[in-house]
């Protein structure tokens, strides 16, 4: 269920926003895979995520 | 009656915290996204914290210590605690605070220099394994089958990393079944239990593990229960690891626990418990903690 289409900061194809979708969420580019962080829903804005750093875990 | 306000300290929304997220909201209650990116703390700040409760889910350790030690003295009920985060961690303290209650574990050896590590390699015999103190997912986590592995590995480690990366924390091989067990502890209750198993000796699901549910028997429950509290309780993932002959050992205690391969797997609504955990707690009526 898309509400929203944003566009790839990487390779400029577009990417469908979930309904569900959270500020914050990591979706990956179905063109170029690439690992986005949603930045906005309205207007719904992509950011390439930041690399994981070395003290991430659980 | 005005409801609880909870903040999630988080950096990313994978899918965990979505699933939390949502747990809170079907509990009536619209949770305060605090992204530790944008976050700037008043440590002496004037008036009270906005936050009743507020729930640790960053990624980053270090911000997640700092703004928890803050929050606390500002009078936030936090989950978890920094004490627990600072135990967990750190797998010295975790092991140290393990050993304290007598909890079974890998033999675990630390030293300062590779001259020193190595003898504690030998001691132990191979394969050995080593681990960072301060690391998660299975990173830098090494098996070492011969010394010259061993010699390898500890000069790298001297050389290339941090002073930090010179804490050399040695370990017992223990020559498992092909998985280990990750028991979820919420609350002073082992909610769920599941089996990671891997073709490779790391059997972390980060690590392309497979998750299968695990019964919770009588001493999977009483182990996890005594390893949570010897952290200081709240919810954590507790890893175990069995022995040819049955024994269970505590490996270690998570305190961010990831469990999105886990609630189909065990039936279990892991996001629904934890979120009840954080509103009881928000509400003053704590659920009973193992460490008590």
């Amino acid at each position: 269920m898309a509400a929203n289409t944003a566009t790839c900061p990487e390779c400029d194809a577009p990417v469908a926003i979930g309904t569900d979708a959270e500020v914050g969420e990591i979706v990956s580019c179905p063109e170029c895979g690439a690992d986005l962080e949603i930045r906005s829903l309205a207007p719904a804005r992509l950011d390439v995520a930041p690399p994981e750093e070395e003290d991430w875990g659980e | 009656m005005t409801p609880p306000r909870i903040g999630v300290l988080c950096s990313r929304i994978r899918v965990e915290e979505k699933l939390l997220l949502q747990a809170f909201r079907a509990r009536g209650v619209e949770p305060e996204r605090i992204d530790d990116d944008e976050l700037v703390l008043d440590i002496a700040g004037a008036g009270p914290a906005p936050w009743d409760a507020v729930l640790d889910r960053s990624l980053s350790q270090s911000r997640a210590l700092a703004a928890l030690r803050v929050l606390e003295a500002q009078g936030v009920a936090t989950v978890n605690t920094a004490a627990v985060v600072t135990l967990c961690g750190d797998k010295v303290a975790t092991s140290a605070a393990l050993a304290a209650r007598s909890l079974p574990t890998p033999r675990t050896l630390v030293a300062f220099t590779p001259e020193a590590a190595l003898r504690a390699v030998e001691e132990l015999g191979y394969p050995v394994v080593i681990k960072p103190a301060v690391g998660s997912w299975g990173r830098m986590v090494s098996r070492l089958n011969d010394r010259d592995a061993a010699e390898a590995v500890l000069e790298h480690k001297r050389a290339l990393g941090t002073a930090a990366d010179s804490v050399f924390y040695v370990q017992e091989h223990v020559d498992k079944p092909g998985r280990d067990i990750r028991s979820f502890v919420v609350g002073g209750e082992t909610i769920c239990a599941i089996y990671r198993e891997s073709d490779h000796w790391i059997t972390n699901t980060a690590r392309g593990g497979r998750a299968s549910n695990c019964p919770v028997t009588a001493d999977i429950d009483r182990l996890s229960l005594a390893a949570a509290g010897a952290v200081g309780g709240g919810m954590v993932a507790v890893d175990l690891l069995e022995r040819g002959d049955g024994e269970l050992l505590v490996s270690e205690v998570n305190h961010t626990m990831e469990f999105r391969n886990s609630i189909d797997t065990t039936g279990v609504d892991i996001p629904g418990r934890m979120a009840e955990h954080v509103l009881a707690l928000a509400a003053g009526r704590p659920l009973v903690s193992a460490a008590s």
